[in-house]
């Protein structure tokens, strides 16, 4: 009936239009599947997400984020002071870089702190609190402010802006692990040993 | 078992739990502490009692030092509903509110109030007991999670929070757990074997509470004194005996789910969302107490064991009785006494410190001689013999999980299961190299929690900046809009507003222009009455 259609150069060249087609439909379905997979995991992201959040800006940079994204242009990993070494570590591992130590332009490795505005001497600029990356300042004009210290990340940006230097950083006690890996510690020396498997 | 199957072949009301996989059969120290009868401490000197007994918060003082309180006196309130009301266990005065070294494992070194009490235990005004039958599980549950009271089982879950957990689901059956498999402790037993009565009545009141259908009382089967006593009792209402294999851990509360029941919670879910609720004797013994006697928990059955004690026996202490004080009560023997450790022998802690006083969830505190406790064996290499993974009840791999611990492999740590781990130590007691397997899991649960909590802080401190800078956008934005629609509101108004700065500009122009035509007609009629500066000014 259709003698045209059954040579098999035909269906050859039907099928071949065919799958060229189906790549076509999934080359289009694949953009828009690559799309969503870099609004999840783009690498700016997956850097931003290493960083401690502090947004104190020792790195140079106005946040974490940015400093993020000058890291994805191949910015140095070494600047982020409060992160520590496992910071730099997983920085370097991420971006396929050689370990590196702390550039010291920019500070020194920073224990855990809090700010805490001695509140006798505020008097009530409201400086600190537009310095406050994080707004963790409470306060109004002429008066006393005080610092919500569980959304504190010890920037240290609002002690330089404070006319009367009432903002101290106190550094927290480092947090000593209740139970310390045998393989670290002499076993007993952290004073929570388990007796498991004594009494034989 | 076979006696057991005798005695009870008969009776409905027992059952039998299936044997869990895994677990060990260590040799029990039961005996001793059993020979004699659970008795009351004498009221100690000096009570030290932690604010924070439990998994949770700390409670909120009331009290200050000077003051004198009396027995069931409430000396601090919970803070949130994870932490409990505290009451005093004795009368006499608050010396001071202070740090003190405790068995809590969460919090070694905490805030304790110390009373010195004065030996004549004048208790407050107690009301009338109740009568919990007629009362609704609404007006049952807060009696119930005032009273203070936490679970007594060892981990220490403050009783309102799993009384909260297990409100909102539907829950088919509460499983009392007497099952106490650690070797040395024998509390439960004791208190079973002495007032059963009490405990069965506990059980009532909190299957009432919850809306059970059924009740299980789960046990050892070769605690037959303490089975005897609750046989002239389990048969009154619906509680039913369940008896287990006697092996370790079968009183792990999964475990216990799982002898009960035959089916295994899933990871990370609670009893409650299985509809099954499980509570300690001890616990339900408090209850009941704070229900038909109304009293507050002040006090609970410890043992004390071990080969160094001259007496060992069951106390029921005060909440906040010293350990060292207690030892001596027993007649400890410091020659032969090389090891203290608060909780069983495989599961406790051992403590360095004897000062420390007993909490709610401090069930045995045990004086081990030398030969009880040897010294710890130097660790070995991992032999592989797969002793462990046998021994497990919570079907680990105990030597792939040490492997990675020891690389601090977090993520393969997490795959291979290391949240179910119950800490029970039966592969630490298997092993023959004598690793301290726990430890290491230990750690690294401790490793991979603070490292979350540590993430979590920084979202929140990302969320925090973002909306700061949206926030400060949003008001330059509003500022800028306010500048720039300025203009145009003004037009908008002038052309009807009759006080409209244009208007009031002409209105004060004409109005000069008035004064001026006024001044300058004096001027020029004065002008010309003189007739000297008729060209000087000009009219407006």
């Amino acid at each position: 009936m259709y003698p045209l259609i059954e040579t098999i150069y035909v269906q050859a060249a039907i099928a071949c239009f065919a799958i060229f087609l189906l790549l076509q439909i999934m080359f289009f379905l694949r953009k828009y599947w690559i799309h969503s997979l870099e609004k999840q995991y783009s690498i700016v992201d997956r850097i931003n997400a290493l960083l401690p959040q502090t947004q104190c800006g020792r790195c140079g940079y106005a946040g974490c984020r940015p400093y993020a994204k000058a890291m994805s242009l191949g910015e140095q990993v070494n600047k982020c002071p409060p992160g520590g070494e496992s910071t730099i570590v997983n920085l370097s591992l991420m971006l396929n870089e050689h370990k590196k130590t702390l550039d010291p332009a920019h500070g020194e490795f920073l224990q855990a702190a809090v700010a805490v505005i001695r509140e006798e001497e505020c008097i009530g600029c409201t400086k600190c609190i537009q310095a406050c990356p994080v707004d963790a300042i409470l306060g109004g004009t002429k008066l006393m402010h005080t610092v919500i210290e569980s959304e504190c990340t010890a920037c240290d940006l609002c002690i330089e802006p404070c006319p009367v230097d009432c903002i101290d950083l106190i550094q927290l006690p480092p947090l000593k692990p209740l139970w310390q890996s045998p393989g670290t510690a002499e076993r007993g020396l952290s004073g929570r040993s388990f007796v498991g498997g004594g009494s034989l | 078992m076979k006696l057991m199957r005798k005695i009870f072949s008969a009776d409905k009301n027992v059952s039998y739990g299936r044997t869990i996989p895994g677990g060990i059969r260590p040799r029990a120290h039961k005996i001793t502490s059993l020979r004699s009868r659970v008795m009351a401490t004498p009221i100690p000197p000096v009570l030290i009692i932690p604010l924070n007994q439990q998994q949770g918060k700390a409670s909120r003082p009331c009290v200050k030092a000077g003051d004198r309180v009396l027995k069931y006196q409430k000396i601090a309130e919970a803070a949130d509903d994870s932490s409990l009301n505290i009451h005093a266990p004795s009368s006499g005065v608050v010396s001071m509110i202070q740090n003190h070294t405790t068995i809590n494992i969460n919090a070694a070194n905490q805030l304790c109030i110390f009373i010195e009490t004065d030996g004549i235990d004048e208790e407050v005004p107690i009301p009338d007991t109740l009568d919990w039958r007629g009362m609704t599980s609404e007006q049952l549950l807060p009696v119930i999670s005032n009273a203070g009271i936490c679970g007594m089982g060892g981990a220490g879950f403050p009783l309102s929070k799993k009384i909260d957990s297990a409100i909102i689901p539907d829950i088919h059956t509460l499983i009392i757990n007497a099952v106490e498999c650690e070797p040395f402790i024998t509390a439960d037993q004791a208190l079973i074997r002495e007032h059963a009565d009490e405990v069965i009545q506990g059980a009532q009141i909190l299957q009432h509470a919850i809306n059970a259908k059924r009740c299980l009382l789960a046990i050892e089967s070769d605690k037959t004194d303490a089975i005897e006593a609750l046989s002239n009792y389990a048969d009154r209402d619906s509680i039913k005996l369940l008896l287990l294999d006697n092996k370790y851990p079968a009183g792990g509360e999964r475990q216990l789910i799982q002898a009960a029941t035959g089916k295994e919670l899933p990871a990370g879910h609670l009893p409650a969302e299985a509809g099954i609720y499980v509570q300690n004797a001890g616990t339900v013994f408090s209850i009941y107490k704070a229900v038909v006697e109304n009293k507050p928990c002040i006090s609970r059955v410890t043992t004390l064991t071990g080969e160094a004690l001259q007496t060992p026996k069951n106390f029921n202490a005060l909440v906040g009785t010293q350990v060292s004080w207690l030892f001596d009560l027993c007649g400890i023997d410091n020659k032969t006494h090389s090891k203290s450790v608060a909780g069983g022998s495989l599961m406790g802690i051992e403590l360095m410190d004897n000062s420390a006083p007993i909490s709610q969830s401090t069930n045995c505190l045990i004086a081990g001689s030398l030969s009880e406790f040897p010294d710890i064996m130097p660790e070995q290499a991992c032999i592989r013999c797969g002793y462990c993974a046998n021994a497990c009840p919570s079907g680990l791999l105990p030597q792939q999980l040490l492997a990675y611990s020891r690389c601090e492999e977090d993520e393969l740590l997490a795959q291979q299961g290391l949240f179910d781990c119950i800490e029970c130590g039966a592969c630490s007691y298997v092993c023959p190299s004598s690793i301290p397997l726990v430890q290491y899991y230990r750690s690294s649960k401790e490793r991979i929690i603070s490292a979350r909590q540590k993430k979590e802080t920084s979202q929140a401190w990302q969320n925090r900046f973002q909306y700061h800078q949206y926030r400060i956008k949003k008001l330059k934005d509003e500022a800028l809009s306010r500048t720039s629609a300025k203009p145009v509101i003004d037009k908008q108004q002038s052309a009807d507003d009759p006080f409209s700065k244009e208007q009031a500009a002409l209105e004060v122009a004409a109005a000069v222009a008035r004064v001026k035509a006024k001044k300058g007609n004096v001027i020029a009629s004065s002008a010309a009455t003189d007739g000297s500066q008729s060209d000087g000014e000009p009219t407006a």
